[in-house]
């Protein structure tokens, strides 16, 4: 799969104006006055700015398992966030009930956080036009139920077909559609419906001697037909069977510094943990990162070039706004191994004086905003995969990976790879067991010796969690090599 | 408040009764509920001033519907009646899509009840204290910390949060049963800097059911702060297989991993490597663990888990032998055993497994008399990452710690990955501390493992 990086901001379109327009005006009767009291309650006591948060989601989850359906669910979640900021402090509070009274009370309560003379917000009722980077129609979860319930069948079937050995196998099938409106005191208007999907496939398979799993999935803000056409169960069963049977034979994972590549794709997850949270603006504000002061400093070798990107069509990690009701961005982080910019929400530019560059998300209408990621990949560089491979005298090839996590502070950051080979003298060799790797943020990618042409983003699988908020995310690499990192198996290094 | 006056409170009970009786009348065969409502405030300071004030209340509701032996669940945050009339109907409809499953149901009538008396889990004064007072806190816990040592130089803040929940449960056998749980906690995250700048942040927390058995906010900043601080100068340090000592916030996470790989879920799908292994000797004949979720005032404590079956106590390991598995209505049908009232839910999806109080027995030693015997190794105190593949043992995690010389501690070490395979891993454990502390709804003493990898330079 090839992605191209380009930038759909100009695309801006009147899908506000459809069926969609004023959810929550013709569903919970909000009004205008309604607004207007409820932002002025929550500068009742001062403060800087004051926003409305109102959410509606509908999701739907189903998997088999054992060659069944064994049960599926359901659920509406709707509230009102109300957020008060003065300087450097957030009041916050919630409800989940949409009653004038209950989101009035929200609002004097987050209110508590300021002392100071009541202000009067601007409140704007006009919308500026924002890009369309998703269905808003035909979104996945308007599909009939039935169809969704084929999606897992299939990839169970797929899946046992692949394979005698394989024994167990779950396929799970998830959607959702957000609804979400964002009222702000500086006159901030935006409404917008976020479709979001998902397959996976999940298998174990079994030979006399050993068992292993493999595992597979994708999705994004896709119509329903995404399933039928390109990401088919078919296509994540057959990839969670190979897995797993490759695993069946994997010898122990060297232990140790050694020169690593990193196929393209999920990879990227390197990018996430090793370099993406450290460039969140809020880290950076509180001089907390390991990252902190290094602004135009040299953090990766010249062939890394990372951004970024919450606008591209369709990606899991895409939104056309972002939970603070900002359009988002294609922002550059690092340019040809300098560091150029940080990842940030409204708080953070307004107190460091930065763009904002669209980057304040949160999980839900119970939790505040802070900056997190959307889509973060590296640029495709010059050199051939293959070449990447044949240069390496004895080292790992890593493909798949299971996850990370880092240590904002000290940089330091592991990622857990999940299908990984041995490279001898040039050439790939045997499959290794699972092993974590682990560097350290600020001087991992100056090790990057070799960029590959092929940049991939991942399937559309990624969640990423901060301060107990999950959100959903993309990321990407080209083939990357790595000149030394720290290998954690238990086998031989030599 | 939500969860004030006893006109609330019966109105809750009968909202889970009226939904699991409507099932029953659009045609459900069994039918549970459970509605679930709770109070949160949460509060952080940094550099002595108030960062953050947050304070709500939410409330949720699930349904569970069996329809011959088609089985859907519905969730919503919308409890007017006809919210949950549609909850209900939804339910209902979608069970129509869903796969007959002969092992499908909610327990037998006589599984059911709860323990009697108070189990000390809900205690009000979590709740009493003024906005001020809960700032005060924070504010004293990172005050605290910061006044330790002058390489203290920034912070990552002090908080205070506390939270009351209340969770009802109906199923069609007429079981209604209730609890209240409360909780505050205090923590304090203080960075430091060495000479050259670089930084280095750990944390410390106290958690409790009420205000007067949290640790001071000055005990929690002083503890926090020498964490912190003891990190400052790590090295890596290279490829080799030492005795590594777990400390309690490391052994913990390795146990917890053991529960998971005695979930009967993960059992029944042969998802761990302890599946099929009942009643074998697994692990060392020192290892005993046990499930306890009767002990009154612990995290892990419930009256009744959420399928309406009293909570027990469970010999997991007995010397080394695997005793029992954790499990549910649904795992011990696909077992052919009994459920031990592990049912754990929140309110969507279908019951999953969750832990009473699960613990490592203790031994004798204390953890200074543990390091005192290593002539060569590492005391591990932190994992990052999450690099465990239940279905193999198969251990690789990030970690730092402090190294250890002649059973002393020594410097710091960091970047480095400790792996192992979880069957050895317990079936090498040379040393069990006596030091079973509980901080959470798992616990472990301090513990001695040979033969793990570290991987450094």
């Amino acid at each position: 799969m090839e992605w191209g990086i380009q930038s759909v901001v100009s695309k801006a379109s009147f899908a506000g104006e459809t069926m969609e327009k004023r959810f929550f005006f013709e569903k919970y009767g909000v009004n205008e006055r309604d607004l207007e009291r409820y932002l002025g309650a929550a500068l009742s006591a001062g403060g800087d700015y004051a926003d409305l948060y109102f959410e509606y989601v509908t999701s739907t989850g189903l998997s088999v398992d054992e060659s069944m359906v064994k049960s599926a669910s359901q659920g509406i979640s709707a509230g009102c966030g109300v957020r008060v900021v003065t300087g450097e402090r957030t009041g916050y509070a919630y409800t989940d009930d949409l009653a004038p009274e209950k989101i009035l009370r929200a609002a004097r309560t987050a209110a508590l956080i300021a002392s100071g003379p009541a202000k009067t917000p601007v409140v704007s009722m006009k919308e500026p036009t924002h890009p369309n980077l998703y269905p808003v129609t035909d979104a996945a979860a308007d599909a009939e139920l039935s169809k969704k319930v084929e999606l897992v069948f299939r990839a169970d079937k797929a899946a046992r077909a692949y394979d005698s050995r394989v024994q167990e196998v779950r396929a799970g099938y998830a959607d959702e559609l957000r609804r979400i409106l964002v009222i702000g005191s500086d006159g901030t208007f935006a409404e917008d419906v976020q479709p979001l999907s998902r397959l996976s496939v999940f298998v174990i398979a079994r030979d006399g001697k050993s068992s292993a799993k493999g595992s597979s999935g994708g999705g994004g803000r896709h119509r329903f037909d995404i399933f039928l056409t390109e990401k088919t169960p078919e296509h994540f069963a057959e990839e969670a069977a190979r897995q797993a049977i490759l695993q069946l034979n994997a010898v122990p994972c060297p232990a140790g510094e050694m020169e690593v590549v990193l196929g393209p794709g999920w990879p990227g997850v390197l990018l996430h943990e090793a370099i993406g949270h450290g460039l969140e603006a809020d880290f950076n504000r509180k001089k907390t990162s390991a990252f902190s002061g290094l602004m135009g400093k040299r953090v990766a070798s010249d062939k890394c070039t990372v951004v970024d990107n919450g606008t591209l069509n369709e990606r899991r990690g895409s939104v056309n706004v972002d939970d603070e009701g900002n359009v988002t961005n294609n922002t550059v982080l690092i340019e040809k191994g300098i560091l150029k910019g940080y990842m940030a929400d409204k708080l953070s530019a307004r107190l460091m004086g930065l763009p904002n560059t669209g980057n304040g998300r949160r999980e839900s209408y119970e939790h505040i905003p802070m900056p997190r990621m959307t889509n973060t990949y590296m640029l495709s560089g010059d050199d051939l995969p293959e070449d990447i491979i044949k240069s390496v005298k004895r080292g790992l090839y890593a493909v798949n990976f299971a996850g990370g996590q880092v240590d904002i502070t000290n940089g330091k950051f592991v990622f857990a790879a999940s299908e990984a080979y041995l490279i001898e003298d040039g050439k790939v060799t045997a499959p290794v067991k699972d092993a974590t790797l682990i560097g350290n943020g600020p001087d991992v990618l100056t090790r990057v010796s070799m960029v590959g042409n092929d940049l991939m983003l991942d399937e559309g699988i990624g969640t990423c969690g901060k301060d107990g908020q999950s959100v959903p995310v993309g990321v990407g690499i080209p083939t990357l090599k790595i000149d030394r990192m720290t290998v954690g198996g238990t086998g031989s290094a030599e | 408040m939500a969860t004030t006056g006893i006109q609330v409170e019966l109105d809750l009970r009968e909202l889970v009764q009226g939904a699991v009786k409507r099932a029953m009348q659009l045609g459900a065969n069994a039918a549970e509920s459970v509605v679930s409502e709770g109070s949160e405030f949460g509060t952080s300071v940094r550099l002595g001033e108030v960062e953050t004030l947050k304070e709500s209340g939410s409330r949720g509701m699930g349904v569970r519907v069996f329809v011959g032996k088609h089985t859907a669940n519905t969730t919503t945050s919308d409890l007017s009646p006809e919210g949950v009339e549609q909850l209900v109907r939804g339910a209902i409809e979608l069970a129509k899509i869903t796969s007959e499953d002969p092992m499908a149901g909610i327990p037998e009538a006589d599984q059911l009840g709860q323990i009697d008396g108070d189990l000390g889990l809900y205690h009000d004064d979590v709740y009493s204290l003024s906005n001020e007072e809960r700032i005060e806190q924070a504010r004293r816990a990172e005050k605290a910390a910061m006044a330790v040592d002058a390489r203290l130089t920034n912070s990552d803040g002090g908080t205070f949060d506390a939270s009351i929940g209340r969770k009802v449960l109906a199923n069609s056998h007429g079981f209604v049963g209730e609890y209240r749980s409360s909780y505050c906690s205090i923590s304090a995250v203080p960075i430091a800097s060495d000479e050259q700048g670089n930084m280095q942040r750990d944390y410390w927390y106290s958690v409790a059911r009420t205000l007067k058995r949290l640790e001071s906010p000055e005990e929690v900043g002083r503890i926090a702060a020498e964490r912190t601080l003891r990190r400052l100068g790590a090295r890596k340090i290279k490829t080799q297989k030492v005795p590594l000592v777990f400390d309690r916030q490391t052994s913990v996470a390795l146990l917890d991993h053991i529960f998971d790989s005695v979930n009967g879920d993960a059992i029944y799908r042969h998802a761990s490597f302890l599946a099929g292994k009942l009643g074998e000797k697994i692990f060392g004949a020192n290892v005993t663990v046990m499930d306890d979720g009767t002990i009154p005032g612990g995290f892990g404590t419930r009256p009744f888990d959420s399928e309406g079956v009293p909570t027990r106590r469970t010999t997991v390991i007995e010397n080394g032998e695997l005793k029992s598995y954790m499990l549910n209505t649904y795992t011990a049908k696909k077992l052919n055993l009994q459920t031990t009232g592990n049912a754990s839910r929140g309110l969507a999806g279908t019951p999953g497994i969750g832990n009473g109080n699960f613990y490592l027995q203790p031994g004798e030693k204390s953890q200074e008399e543990i390091i005192k015997g290593v002539k060569q190794g590492l005391l591990v105190t932190e994992f990052l990452g999450f690099g465990v593949n239940l279905v193999t043992g198969d251990f690789s995690r990030g970690a730092s710690g402090i190294w250890i010389e002649n059973g002393e501690l020594t410097y710091p070490v960091e970047e480095i990955t400790v792996a192992g395979n979880l069957r050895e891993m317990f079936s090498n454990l040379s040393e069990i501390g006596s030091d079973l502390i509980w901080r959470g709804s798992i616990a472990c003493p301090t513990l001695r493992i040979e033969g793990m990898t570290i991987a450094g330079e």
